[in-house]
């Protein structure tokens, strides 16, 4: 994909600005044009990444850099907490009105999502929340929509109060409050048609059930996968109808989802819930941090480091360089490393944070097995001390008791002796060509696993 | 001779050799007669070719959701230029911008925008893509248009997923006063595709349009699952399916590419369909897909009515992108 070209070239601008000290308006010009590409490419409407790259120049410049960042890595920082900010905090509470029922209208254009999105939020508002929710088919326009709100009812086993698609949308509102009411509804979620936002008549009708039923919630459902154009449906939909949140759906796709970026810089309302899925359990709460990263189309680098700052005990790093130049290595110091890694967190998380690990050969399929790391670790113990310093002295009968003592067959144990064995010529070549460099070292991090 | 007075005598030929519809002229109506005037505006702004003066015209092309790369290479290429005839004056670059602009939206002329229906025999047509596009409306205004052109059709519900998408076609239907072929929602939707392609060939129909679920292009098991459907046809009658027509929605931005290349690598898809065009979004990827994939644009959806599909004009769709963002100027 695109995209990926546009993380690579962000990730080659920053490993050039290598110096230390104070980030220079040349690196922060360098970054930001890198920034401003990546944003566009995600789709973020160009007025606003104009605004925020000019933000973002402002203040990284002259900033001091943290010590294990480089210039370019700082800029990042700045950049993503720029993006952070601009997303908001973590909310995705629904209101709940003094006097029931609280009344949630879905609004938005067609196929973004709104009837399976009413679905979904119906379905959360039961689990989580304990409540007894009434959908309402107001959509009488598009073929079978009736139809299919209804079946998302039975599926959901939630009742959905519908008058066919004579009446008007605006009594059908109406009725359906009545008829919450009458059965001791605590919420009501009414499912619209979808429409342009330049489309008077239709806005129209809108407006008057908003009149109607005073609805706590106006939720926008907007397609993850909007362009340019997201700017311009959030901005009309805000003006007429006064949104109180909105629904971001189909995330589950690859899309890098700028639009929740736009939506948010131009009507500054909160992004509330992230469709994940075709499944009516698959509506999740909306995460600013999560989607600033991927808007950015990079790992989270940052998290990664900082990560690692966290937990890798610097003095056990330095012992392992030093053996690792040596070739002293043992299946002791594998076992530490495997300890400090595990430290981290989930090793797929690890992986995902890595720029370009998803298309490292080999990497990309890679289903990572933390079982597989238990097992590693049930061999190693299960071998002598002796044995861990010393690989060499294996043979059938040693690999034997080991598989016994693991409980893992003696194959895997051959296995895991080769990848060992492996690993150790790797660690030699990476150390003998890194001392090759006129004594220069490998700059930034060094990480156990890598 | 100038690229804007090409571009204005190509889309009033255009106009009188075709009559472009009333509601292209509607869209197009505010911008058309001051067209060349403010695109030399645009121009006449920047005295020098600077820095800003590309990336002025850089962000008018993304705001159509031109593909970012495909304008980034076109600003390559302009910058290019600049530099080999020592272009100072913005004035100068007109010339050459007209050239590059009309690369891009010219394309291979020779890429066929008509849809591929046989005289004498069934022709299959496949519709694809995520979901919320329009599959289903879209094929229920061209089973109109196609009924009104005097052709036996019949449609096949391979949306057995989502909730009320047979339902919905089956409306559709009726409107139309086409057969719909279909299963219990749920089942297998190669198999219900299947009965379509017998149903049609015993009915002796001239078109079937098969309608498939909406799903995401990165679901891989979901892509299989098409793959299979198209196979199932190709199996039934040699030669079918005769168009695989993406569905893509105006709005959609960058990922409206990945949509193309990952349906096209699972259905080779013959042409697009762009829908939702009569709101605010250009549908400006649409550009980047043909100059990537060579894709043809065959048809535009403008509206929720059944005549609301249009044949896709090239002429008329290009002006409409580069008209609205002049007149922002």
């Amino acid at each position: 994909m695109a995209f990926e070209g546009l993380a690579d070239r962000l990730q080659e601008t920053m490993k050039k600005l290598t110096g230390k000290g104070k980030v220079s308006e040349q690196d922060v010009k360098e970054m930001t044009r890198e920034v401003r590409l990546a944003l566009l490419e995600a789709d973020v409407n160009f007025k606003v990444v104009k605004d925020f790259v000019k933000r973002v120049k402002e203040r990284a410049i002259g900033q001091e850099v943290m010590e294990s960042l480089t210039p370019g890595q700082q800029v990042i920082k700045v950049v993503k907490e720029e993006l952070t900010d601009l997303m908001g905090g973590e909310q995705s509470k629904i209101a709940v009105s003094d006097r029931s029922p609280t009344v949630i209208m879905m609004v938005g254009l067609q196929g973004a999502g709104k009837t399976t999105t009413t679905g979904k939020l119906a379905n959360l508002l039961r689990k989580k929340h304990n409540r007894k929710p009434l959908l309402v088919a107001a959509d009488i326009y598009r073929p079978a929509a009736i139809n299919q709100l209804e079946t998302i009812g039975r599926q959901l086993d939630i009742p959905v109060f519908a008058m066919g698609t004579d009446a008007n949308p605006v009594d059908i509102a109406n009725q359906a409050i009545a008829k919450a009411k009458e059965d001791h509804h605590d919420y009501v979620i009414i499912d619209t048609a979808g429409r342009l936002h330049v489309d008077e008549n239709l806005m129209d009708e809108l407006q008057q059930i908003k009149t109607n039923v005073k609805p706590d919630e106006v939720f926008l459902v907007v397609d993850a996968m909007t362009g340019q154009d997201a700017v311009n449906v959030a901005e009309s939909f805000d003006e007429q109808l006064d949104i109180s949140g909105v629904v971001l759906t189909k995330l589950d796709g690859d899309t890098r989802g700028g639009a929740a970026l736009s939506i948010k810089a131009v009507t500054n309302k909160p992004i509330k819930f992230a469709g994940m899925g075709e499944k009516l359990d698959e509506l999740e709460q909306f995460h600013p941090e999560r989607m600033a990263s991927r808007i950015l189309g990079m790992g989270d680098v940052l998290s990664l480091i900082e990560k690692a700052q966290e937990n890798v005990d610097e003095k056990k790093m330095k012992d392992l360089e030093s053996k690792m130049r040596s070739a002293s290595f043992t299946f002791d110091d594998f076992l530490d490393q495997m300890a400090q890694v595990k430290n981290m967190g989930p090793l797929e998380d690890l992986l995902g944070m890595i720029p370009g690990a998803n298309k490292m050969k080999g990497l990309k399929n890679v289903q990572l097995d933390e079982k597989q790391l238990v097992h590693v670790e049930a061999i190693i113990q299960s071998m002598t001390k002796k044995e861990r310093q010393d690989p060499n002295l294996m043979n059938a009968s040693r690999k034997k008791r080991i598989a016994k003592g693991s409980g893992r067959p003696v194959s895997e144990v051959n296995r895991l002796l080769k990848q060992f064995d492996e690993m150790k010529k790797m660690m030699k070549q990476m150390t003998n060509s890194q001392s090759g460099k006129k004594g220069k070292k490998g700059k930034g991090l060094n990480f156990p696993f890598m | 001779m100038s690229f804007f007075k090409k571009l204005k005598d190509k889309f009033t030929t255009t106009e009188k050799e075709h009559e472009v519809s009333d509601k292209y002229k509607a869209g197009l109506s505010k911008t058309r007669d001051s067209f060349s005037s403010k695109i030399n505006n645009l121009v006449a702004r920047y005295r020098s070719v600077d820095e800003d003066f590309f990336e002025d015209l850089e962000e008018i092309l993304i705001q159509a959701d031109v593909g970012v790369m495909t304008v980034m290479d076109l600003v390559e290429e302009l910058k290019t230029e600049v530099k080999r005839q020592n272009i100072k004056d913005s004035a100068d670059l007109k010339e050459v911008i007209s050239e590059k602009l009309v690369e891009i939206y010219a394309g291979d002329d020779d890429t066929s925008e008509n849809v591929n229906i046989q005289d004498d025999d069934l022709s299959v047509i496949l519709f694809v893509g995520v979901n919320g596009v329009g599959k289903t409306t879209t094929i229920g205004k061209m089973a109109y248009q196609l009924k009104q052109q005097g052709k036996k059709v019949v449609l096949v519900a391979g949306d057995t997923f989502r909730a009320g998408a047979i339902e919905q076609l089956e409306v559709w239907g009726e409107r139309v006063g086409v057969d719909v072929i279909k299963q219990a929602a749920g089942s297998d939707p190669a198999a219900v595709i299947y009965d379509g392609v017998k149903a049609a060939k015993s009915r002796g129909a001239d078109v079937l349009l098969c309608d498939t679920a909406g799903r995401l292009q990165n679901k891989v098991n979901l892509m299989n699952e098409l793959s299979k459907v198209k196979r199932v046809i190709e199996r039934e009658i040699p030669g079918a399916p005769h168009e695989v027509l993406l569905v893509l929605d105006a709005t959609t931005g960058q990922n409206a590419l990945s949509q193309a290349k990952t349906f096209s690598a699972s259905t080779n898809v013959t042409g697009i369909v762009l829908t939702k065009l009569d709101g605010t979004a250009k549908g400006g990827i649409v550009l980047a897909i043909r100059k990537e994939l060579k894709i043809p644009v065959k048809y535009v959806g403008l509206g929720e009515q059944m005549n609301d599909l249009e044949k896709f004009d090239a002429n008329a769709f290009v002006y409409g992108l580069f008209a609205d963002m002049i007149e922002q100027e």
